[in-house]
């Protein structure tokens, strides 16, 4: 079993080559653009870079979460994704290098709150600054790396260990670390998601933004790994774990995502809207005039309705090309939503006295479209190079064995 | 006599002690012509409403109006109130506040669509039944707890009694007895 499993997967590896080789080729492109980028489009460089580094943290990071979910719940899905996901996770070392040009060279661009000058006449800022101040910004991006590269660590560690061993104590270890590690996933994300993205505009706040954001990138990973799924789903040695069903489950994640996107999403603008706070609600108005409420609407339409439309329906669930697109437009969505938070963010009419919070109008940079193609060529190029160095399927899981003994028709 | 055995005979139905047992005889009946069959299990056995050729519901469609008209009597309800019957201004906000409305919208959405779920299936599958003939067989009180029945029954076209009983014979089941009405 073990052995047979081995060749196969090693059998697949020229063709994983091909998809590492066709993604570094993009991604290669793309980060020469961004280069060039850096030198002529200064000023626009860090926010387009800002959107691609937390548009494609979010495959690392929905990783870790769905495979910790994984080890919590059990469920026949997750074991024929779970290299995929582990995969996923041992990309987070770039994302963490990639962290870096917005740490050391970017932070200016892009906060408010690190120009000392805007802070000292600015009662708000004041009072955040024990928080929001520079150096305090970038040992909480490394504590969060580091708890994100712990739990990384330790789930591929001990999933490996299960292989070879056919004693259950790795896969226990793995469930032990999955309860606490969620719960300080979610505190890690949360806090990062308020770092990067809610810091943008200091002033504001939102208590569920951090939930938002991780639904968008338990999305956009659910959606990556059944683009990934389906075609492994016709070769060995998956072909016999990624059955039609199981890829309609990956179809039923993404819709669970889609509603609570939704159901989030709409929370937020509703009890801001209700109650209609000066420091609230100027955020929205920057994102509803100028051109950017068209994008809202999109988004309504797009990221909600009509793939809820259509995941809804098992019939549906069941076409796999018409699963991918959804897929490959829900993964867009992603982008489209960072994009309308963070853009806007820089397009305020200077007020003379106050915040200024309305729009001067909708805008779109070459960049952001160039840095998210480069990072996420490069970022797909390692995943498929991750995937390579283990053997497809998970060995030895106690619970492996009780799920899947009746359809281990499989040569 | 003969004619008024047969007219009081609901079917024939064979006992199996195993899912699989159940699913192969389940195939090869659909496989040999029967349609009128039907299948028992103390557990759901995987693949059995297909070897049986039972029909999809159509519950979802029914579930998925039903949601639609919930929405519609959600946002109504809200926009009648608010506008047309009692219009009061509330924080300076528009009469016709969409937002507002989301909340009851999706609320009765989702009772609509949950109600039309539950009662829907009550139709659809014609419970409560107080009275079914298969429960004339003693045996098939196991049928909760540890075997599998599998019932041809005599409106089939294709059911003769000995031809049938012969068939279900060479299903390899643990028996098969006559189902009387």
């Amino acid at each position: 079993m073990n052995d047979s499993i081995y060749e196969e997967s090693t059998a697949l590896h020229p063709y994983l080559d091909t998809l590492q080789q066709r993604a570094l080729i993009v991604g290669v492109l793309g980060i020469i653009a961004t280069i060039v980028g850096y030198f002529t489009a200064h000023e626009q460089f860090f926010r387009s870079y800002l959107l691609a580094f937390t548009f494609w943290i979010g495959l690392p990071l929905g990783s870790i979460g769905i495979l910790m979910i994984h080890h919590v719940g059990g469920g026949t899905w997750a074991f024929s994704i779970r290299r995929l996901l582990e995969a996923g996770s041992r990309t987070l070392p770039l994302m963490f290098f990639l962290s870096l040009p917005i740490l050391f060279l970017g932070m200016h661009e892009l906060y408010e709150w690190t120009h000392l000058e805007v802070v000292a006449h600015d009662d708000i800022l004041l009072h955040k600054a024990p928080y929001l101040n520079e150096s305090f910004f970038i040992i909480r991006t490394f504590f969060y790396f580091a708890v994100w590269g712990i739990l990384a660590f330790f789930l591929n560690r001990w999933s490996l260990q299960q292989d070879k061993t056919t004693e259950t104590y790795p896969t226990h270890r793995l469930q032990i670390i999955s309860g606490p590690g969620i719960v300080l996933f979610f505190l890690t994300v949360t806090m990062a998601s308020i770092d990067w993205l809610m810091s943008l505009e200091p002033h504001w706040f939102s208590t569920i933004f951090g939930v938002i954001y991780i639904v968008g990138m338990g999305l956009m990973t659910w959606g990556f790994m059944y683009l990934v799924a389906l075609p492994l789903s016709r070769r060995k040695p998956l072909d016999w774990l990624i059955t039609e069903q199981r890829l309609r489950d990956l179809g039923t994640f993404m819709l669970a995502c889609v509603m609570l996107w939704a159901y989030t999403s709409f929370s937020q603008l509703l009890i801001i809207w209700s109650a209609n706070l000066p420091e609230e609600i100027t955020w929205f108005i920057t994102r509803l005039e100028g051109g950017w409420q068209y994008i809202g609407y999109g988004m309504v339409l797009f990221h909600f309705a009509v793939p809820f439309l259509f995941l809804i329906s098992s019939t549906m669930k069941s076409k796999t090309k018409l699963l991918s697109f959804l897929a490959i437009g829900l993964i867009f969505m992603r982008l489209v939503d960072l994009y309308w938070i963070i853009a806007p963010a820089f397009t305020k009419v200077p007020a003379e006295h106050g915040p200024s919070f309305h729009s001067t109008g909708i805008t779109l940079h070459w960049l952001d479209l160039a840095i998210p193609i480069g990072i996420g060529g490069i970022l797909i190029s390692l995943f498929f190079s991750q995937l390579k160095k283990r053997i497809l399927i998970a060995q030895n899981d106690p619970r492996f064995t009780d799920l899947f003994d009746s359809d281990k028709n499989h040569g | 006599m003969q004619h008024e055995e047969e007219s009081t005979l609901f079917g024939l139905m064979a006992e199996f002690e195993t899912p699989d047992d159940l699913l192969v005889a389940a195939k090869a009946t659909f496989a040999a012509g029967y349609r009128k069959i039907d299948g028992y299990s103390p557990l759901p056995v995987h693949g059995l409403g297909d070897a049986i050729g039972f029909p999809r519901t159509k519950l979802p469609w029914l579930v998925f109006c039903f949601g639609i008209l919930g929405g519609i009597c959600g946002y109504g309800l809200c926009y009648w109130v608010s506008v047309i019957d009692y219009p009061m201004n509330i924080a300076g906000k528009p009469l016709h506040s969409g937002p507002m409305f989301i909340p009851v919208t999706f609320e009765l959405t989702i009772l609509f669509a949950a109600l039309s779920a539950a009662f829907g299936m009550f139709i659809a599958n014609g419970l409560p039944q107080p009275y079914h003939p298969v429960f004339n067989v003693e045996s098939f009180a196991r049928a909760s707890q540890d075997r599998f029945f599998l019932s041809i029954e005599a409106d089939d076209p294709q059911f003769d009694l000995d031809k049938t009983r012969n068939f279900l014979n060479g299903l390899n089941p643990h028996e098969v007895a006559e189902v009387e009405n």
